[in-house]
């Protein structure tokens, strides 16, 4: 480790200035489950860290426009204990508590784990499939960007030097929407997701799907958000025969691996099994709304 | 007079007070307090900070290494290298283990040692091992044993001849050995078979996974003396490791060891220690090393990874008519991987009258193998009891009826020449039988699978001492490592000897000054041999203070007996003494010839084997091959459960690491031979949620070799598990996986493959 | 080098202060700089749970914490757990339900268990293993760990 320097600053300009200053020799820093861990393995090696914990935006959790901004520096488990977040976004929930252990949820943040951009975070597909809109922060200003603009490959994002991501819009819920993600793991905690699979639809007041977004984890260099299998299910009751199309839309649109984790062939397949129970209990959770 | 040895004393008559109760063990407080202190928790004024520069390819010619940068970078105080450790001779012990700590001519595998630095501080010593420049030439590496004995395969020494095997004296090789065990006649055994059954299974390698990695500190003085502390399943090894591999006297060296965050045969010899007396040396101050855990998954000893085939015959009744093993184990670049365990176990449980186990060990580019529990024994049980599970539904027999069938029991001598007196093979697996699991329904998706297994339990080279304070209180002096609860479990049968309170002993394991050679704590040896050395101790105290109590009554020595605790007058003829409690003597100790005590040294034998039958219940996703352990039982003979809380736990732990090694547990390495997964986010032990509670059945079979009857209990319980966990998922899907782990990407292609096969 | 941070924080109730360099982590500064070895490393990924403490009132792993964030902030380890000579319940129900055998994660497990009670007082087993699922252990097997943790929930409860 070089000669590192830590900064704490207050406001989001000192915290723009300070990583525009340090031009792309600087990490933002908040949760630290992934930077303190890549440093350690000198996986990088950054000569400026950015502590954005101390900026008010990046941390609170406020309703807005019907729907509610999250600071992307709020704690995981912060997020869970938030009761109308929950209420409203369960199938984001359900990835943000799949990060880690107890502990890591209590550093690790949505913001981190999107701007980490491993293939496999567990927050991210649920967040592309609610279209959560990201605002950043920059030496040019403010911007907002759908997530899945965010991530362009295995760490890799579309942040400019000096971006931060500070917070994620999620729209009003209409009536009779759910949302759900689940993944594959060997154990049940701890791992890092083979398949991960997103899903928030919409019904009518009959029960017919009028709106859908599948996204997929783990099986591409970025979270997909897949429009064919979402048009297997909008015009639909979400049966059986619409749950088989949206299984083999989903396997049919993985870009997976092999990797120490599972093999392409693996991948595939679970993901269309997964695609199907997670829509079930999207569905579930729509019927009760 | 008999020793302890040849007459053990064994009553199943006696009454016991303390012995078989589950009191809170003494070394316990400092453990849910913080306090106790573990490999890295020594912290010595000056002490530097050591740092280990390990080789980033499989296998490589060493050519030259220049530490020249690293040692004038500031805040470096000593760097060493080979050139710091005495020559050793290529091919023997020594000169294996010399190599293995630090490299000499090659590295053998990613993670082997070729430096090492100590620093004022981590961040500095970090930045000096990126100094050193090291000159590789990279040569092909092969990793899998069977690959490793095919021709033409990379060979890693150039003098290496295969012992065991004829006209083997000219070819360079990669197979340490063929170990041939046989008795009777397999091929007229097979004849008079109904049924065959014959296998192939592999395994993969897996590391104990112990939570602590190795931490030393090393505090070399102006005079060559050395005090080491060191977390390690055996001091006096590692003192006669680093004496060996330093040429310093074993004497001028001092091993304390500090309680161990887990061992499982991985902590069972020296990685660090030498490098860090040697920095100490030229530093002039103490230097701590302790292992990332990346370090302890490339570069410490894991558990060797298997091929096996299995052959068994029996007849449409059940019976086995014979038996046959053939298994390669990996071990590293170094022999030591205890192959010979698994010839010798494979089969052992049942009376069989032909058997033939061949065993292979074969070197390959990986860190030097170590034991897991039970080494080398769980994967080669894994084979033949899912063969025996396969024989039992060929022949429609319930499997724990076939293997009753089959049992062996007091009297049987085994394939390695080993005549069994009583123990627990019937009584074990009629215990299963009975139990609410084996007879319990079964849901959906669910499979169950039964398997039995064993361990020699072992003996060997065994000091300790017992002292009485003056005012009675009891201090125990121990030589082995308490890796399961071994203090308490022998305070227990101290005080139970002397007809004492618990409370009123206290074990204390000894550094390597204190006492004479002991063997490591392995083999589930540590409880039983302890236990017989303290035991013998004790006689000896109590014959001294029956002496004192002569002395003090004035009778002759014949006229004392010790009883519950007590000298007291032998008969009404001897006298009308009231009778002298131990802290009565000990309080006139000074006046009557000193300090009381006894000592024992001995090569304690008698160890009585042990026996185990694992039941479980697993859950399977047949549309993601994902597998969920829901029911699990251990029902182990333990000879006698001195702290069955203590027991119970031996179980418990032994029975989760062998979910993990069934179901998930793997090193993967690259096309590189480098390991992908060095960290506990993709080398995956059980967690928590992972796990149902694990119901432990102690059944006593009593060792009359041992004066309470106790047989070691550490690896019985891990010997059985990967068999009864692969017939439960075969149980399940309805297809044998013959590979571990059976990882979910495995298991679906094998589900679907039976799907096709019922499809037609 | 990057020069020392001077760090004021409060652990265990008690004011302290320490030099660390600006990577450094909690974990390190615990035990190196403040000499307070009751919380142990096992691997500095968060992967272990073994140096689980509690941080500015969160259930963390000081693994993934940087020294320099304890600036006026709290810190509680294992060493603050038993009042004096009067142990919490959960580390009195582990001696007498032997949930500790090596030892080296019970600190970790007792801090994420005292987290779990004071949010949930009445935890099934299931609970208590999902949120014990960060803190590894590779001697028990979990099952003694799970009961002497709802041994002492029902202590606790007065039940």
């Amino acid at each position: 480790m070089g000669d590192l320097r830590y900064e704490a600053p207050e406001t989001l300009e000192a915290a723009v200035a300070l990583l525009t200053g340090a031009n792309g020799r600087s990490r933002v820093f908040a949760g630290g489950t992934d930077v303190i861990v890549q440093m350690q393995s000198d996986l990088i090696e950054p000569e400026l860290l950015v502590d954005i914990k101390k900026i008010p935006e990046v941390r609170r959790i406020t309703a807005e426009k019907g729907g509610f901004r999250v600071g992307a520096a709020v704690t995981c488990m912060e997020l869970t204990e938030h009761a109308a977040f929950c209420k409203a976004w369960p199938g984001v929930i359900d990835g943000v508590k799949l990060i880690g252990s107890i502990q890591v949820k209590g550093r690790a943040t949505m913001g981190g784990n999107l701007c980490n951009a491993s293939p496999a975070a567990d927050s991210v597909p649920p967040l592309v499939a609610s279209s959560v809109i990201a605002t950043i922060a920059g030496p040019k200003g403010v911007r907002h960007a759908p997530v899945e603009k965010i991530p362009t490959g295995p760490g890799k994002t579309s942040l400019a030097t000096g971006e931060i991501v500070t917070s994620f819009l999620f729209p009003p819920r209409p009536r009779h929407s759910g949302d759900a993600y689940q993944r594959f793991t060997p154990r049940t905690e701890m791992d890092i997701a083979v398949v991960g699979v997103g899903v928030n639809l919409s019904l009518d007041d009959r029960g017919t799907c009028i709106a859908a977004r599948i996204s997929l984890g783990a099986v591409a260099p970025t979270v997909l958000l897949v429009d064919e299998a979402a048009r297997t299910l909008i015009g639909t009751r979400v049966d059986e025969a619409a749950l088989e199309k949206l299984a083999k839309a989903a396997s049919a649109a993985c870009r997976p691996i092999d990797d120490k984790r599972g093999t392409k062939e693996y991948r595939i397949k679970v993901t269309g099994v997964l695609a199907r129970r997670v829509a079930q209990q999207a569905l579930e959770r729509a019927r009760q709304n | 007079m008999a020793t302890i040895l040849e007459q053990s004393g064994y009553n199943p008559d006696r009454k016991l007070k303390v012995v078989g109760t589950s009191p809170v063990k003494h070394d316990g407080m400092d453990k849910v307090t913080g306090r106790a202190k573990f490999g890295a928790d020594l912290m010595l004024p000056g002490m530097l900070v050591g740092k280990v520069l390990r080789s980033p390819h499989p296998h490589a010619i060493l050519k030259s290494i220049d530490i020249s940068k690293a040692e004038t970078l500031p805040g470096v105080k000593a760097v060493v290298t080979r050139d710091d450790f005495p020559e050793h001779r290529q091919g023997t012990a020594i000169g294996d283990l010399s190599r293995n700590v630090m490299a000499r001519e090659k590295v053998f595998y990613e993670g082997h040692a070729v430096a090492a630095v100590a620093a004022i501080s981590e961040s500095i010593a970090k930045k000096a091992l990126k100094l050193i420049d090291v000159e590789y030439q990279i040569l092909p590496h092969v990793i899998d044993p069977v690959d490793a004995m095919q021709p033409g395969a990379p060979i890693l020494h150039d003098y290496l001849r295969t012992k065991g095997v004829e006209g083997a004296e000219n070819k360079r090789t990669n197979v340490v050995e063929r170990l041939e065990l046989k008795m009777g006649d397999v091929e007229a055994g097979f004849k008079q078979a109904d049924v065959i059954v014959e296998r192939e299974f592999k395994t993969r390698p897996i590391h104990q996974g112990y939570i602590e990695p190795q931490g030393c500190v090393a505090n070399y003085t102006e005079d060559g003396q050395t005090e080491l502390w060191c977390c390690t399943q055996g001091h006096f090894v590692v003192r006669a490791q680093v004496s060996s591999i330093l040429n310093i006297d074993s004497s001028k060296i001092r091993v304390t060891p500090s309680e161990l965050g887990g061992g499982f045969g991985g902590k069972t010899t020296s990685y660090a220690e030498a490098a860090a007396i040697l920095l100490s040396r030229k530093a002039n101050r103490p230097v701590k090393i302790v292992l990332t855990r990346g370090e302890v998954f490339r570069c410490t000893g894991p558990v060797a990874a298997t091929h096996s085939r299995i052959k068994i015959g029996a007849t449409k009744d059940g019976k086995f008519t014979a038996a046959e093993a053939e298994m390669v184990f990996q071990t590293g670049p170094f022999t030591g991987s205890m192959f010979h365990n698994a010839a010798q176990a494979v089969f052992t449980r049942y009376d069989l009258k032909n058997a033939k186990a061949v065993a292979y060990e074969v070197v390959s580019n990986r860190p030097k193998v170590n034991a897991f529990r039970a080494p080398c024994v769980p994967q080669a049980i894994f084979a033949a009891e899912s063969v025996i599970d396969e024989l039992a539904k060929k022949l429609g027999i319930d499997p724990i009826d076939l293997r009753l069938k089959n049992a062996a029991s007091e009297g049987y001598t085994t394939i390695y020449g080993q005549t069994f007196g009583p123990i627990g093979v019937v009584e074990t697996l009629k215990a299963a039988k009975r139990t609410d699991h084996y007879n319990a329904p079964l849901g959906p998706n669910r499979g169950r699978g039964v398997a039995a297994g064993f361990w020699f339990n072992r003996g060997g080279e065994t000091t300790g001492s017992l002292s009485v304070a003056p005012d009675g209180s009891v201090t125990l002096l121990l030589g082995t490592i308490d890796v399961g609860g071994s203090r308490i479990s022998i305070s227990m049968m101290a005080a139970e000897e002397l007809g004492i309170p618990l409370d009123k002993v206290r074990a204390v394991v000894s550094d390597t000054s204190g006492l004479g050679y002991n063997m490591v704590t392995a083999g589930s040896r540590s409880t039983f041999a302890s236990g017989m050395v303290v035991i013998d101790s004790a006689h000896k105290a109590i014959n001294e203070m029956c002496k004192r109590a002569a002395k003090i009554w004035g009778v002759p020595e014949d006229g004392v007996v010790f009883e519950d605790g007590h000298c007291r007058p032998a008969s009404s003829n001897v006298g009308d003494f009231e009778p002298l409690s131990i802290a009565d003597i000990a309080k006139q100790a000074g006046a009557t010839g000193g300090a009381i005590a006894g000592h024992s040294e001995l090569n304690v034998t008698g160890a009585g084997p042990g026996f185990g039958v694992h039941i479980v219940d697993v859950e399977v996703d047949k549309e993601t091959g994902g597998v969920r352990v829901v029911r699990y039982t251990v029902v182990a003979d333990a000879g006698k459960a001195i702290h069955p809380l203590q027991v119970e736990g031996q179980y418990q732990g032994g029975a989760v690491q062998g979910i993990g090694w069934a179901l998930n547990e793997e090193y993967i390495y690259g096309e590189d031979g480098r390991l992908q997964n060095p960290s506990f986010l993709d080398y995956r032990i059980p967690v928590a949620s992972d796990v149902p509670m694990i119901d432990p059945i102690i059944i006593e079979v009593p060792n009359p070799k041992h004066p309470f009857g106790l047989r070691g209990v550490g690896e019985v319980p891990v010997a059985s598990t990967l068999g009864a966990i692969a017939n439960a998922v075969t149980d399940a899907i309805g297809i044998r996986p013959y590979e571990l782990p059976m990882s979910p990407p495995r298991l679906l292609k094998l589900i679907e493959q039976a799907q096709k096969g019922k499809g037609g | 080098m990057s020069k020392k941070i001077h760090v004021t924080t409060t652990v265990n109730g008690d004011a302290c202060e320490f030099l660390c360099e600006p990577q450094q982590t909690l974990l390190d500064a615990l035990r190196n700089e403040l000499m307070l070895t009751g919380t142990k490393e096992g691997c500095s990924t968060g992967d272990c749970g073994a140096c689980t403490v509690v941080f500015d009132g969160r259930l963390v792993t000081s693994c993934l914490v940087l020294a320099v964030e304890a600036e006026d902030k709290t810190v509680e380890t294992i060493e603050g757990m038993a009042k004096g000579d009067r142990l919490h319940p959960l580390q009195r129900n582990f001696l007498e339900y032997n949930g500790a055998q090596c030892g080296i994660c019970t600190p970790g497990i007792l801090i994420a268990a005292r987290a779990l009670l004071e949010r949930n007082p009445d935890p099934t087993e299931s609970e208590v293993r999902y949120w014990l699922a960060g803190n590894l252990c590779r001697c028990t097997g979990y099952d003694k760990v799970i009961r002497s943790v709802l041994a002492a929930a029902k202590e606790m409860r007065g039940a």
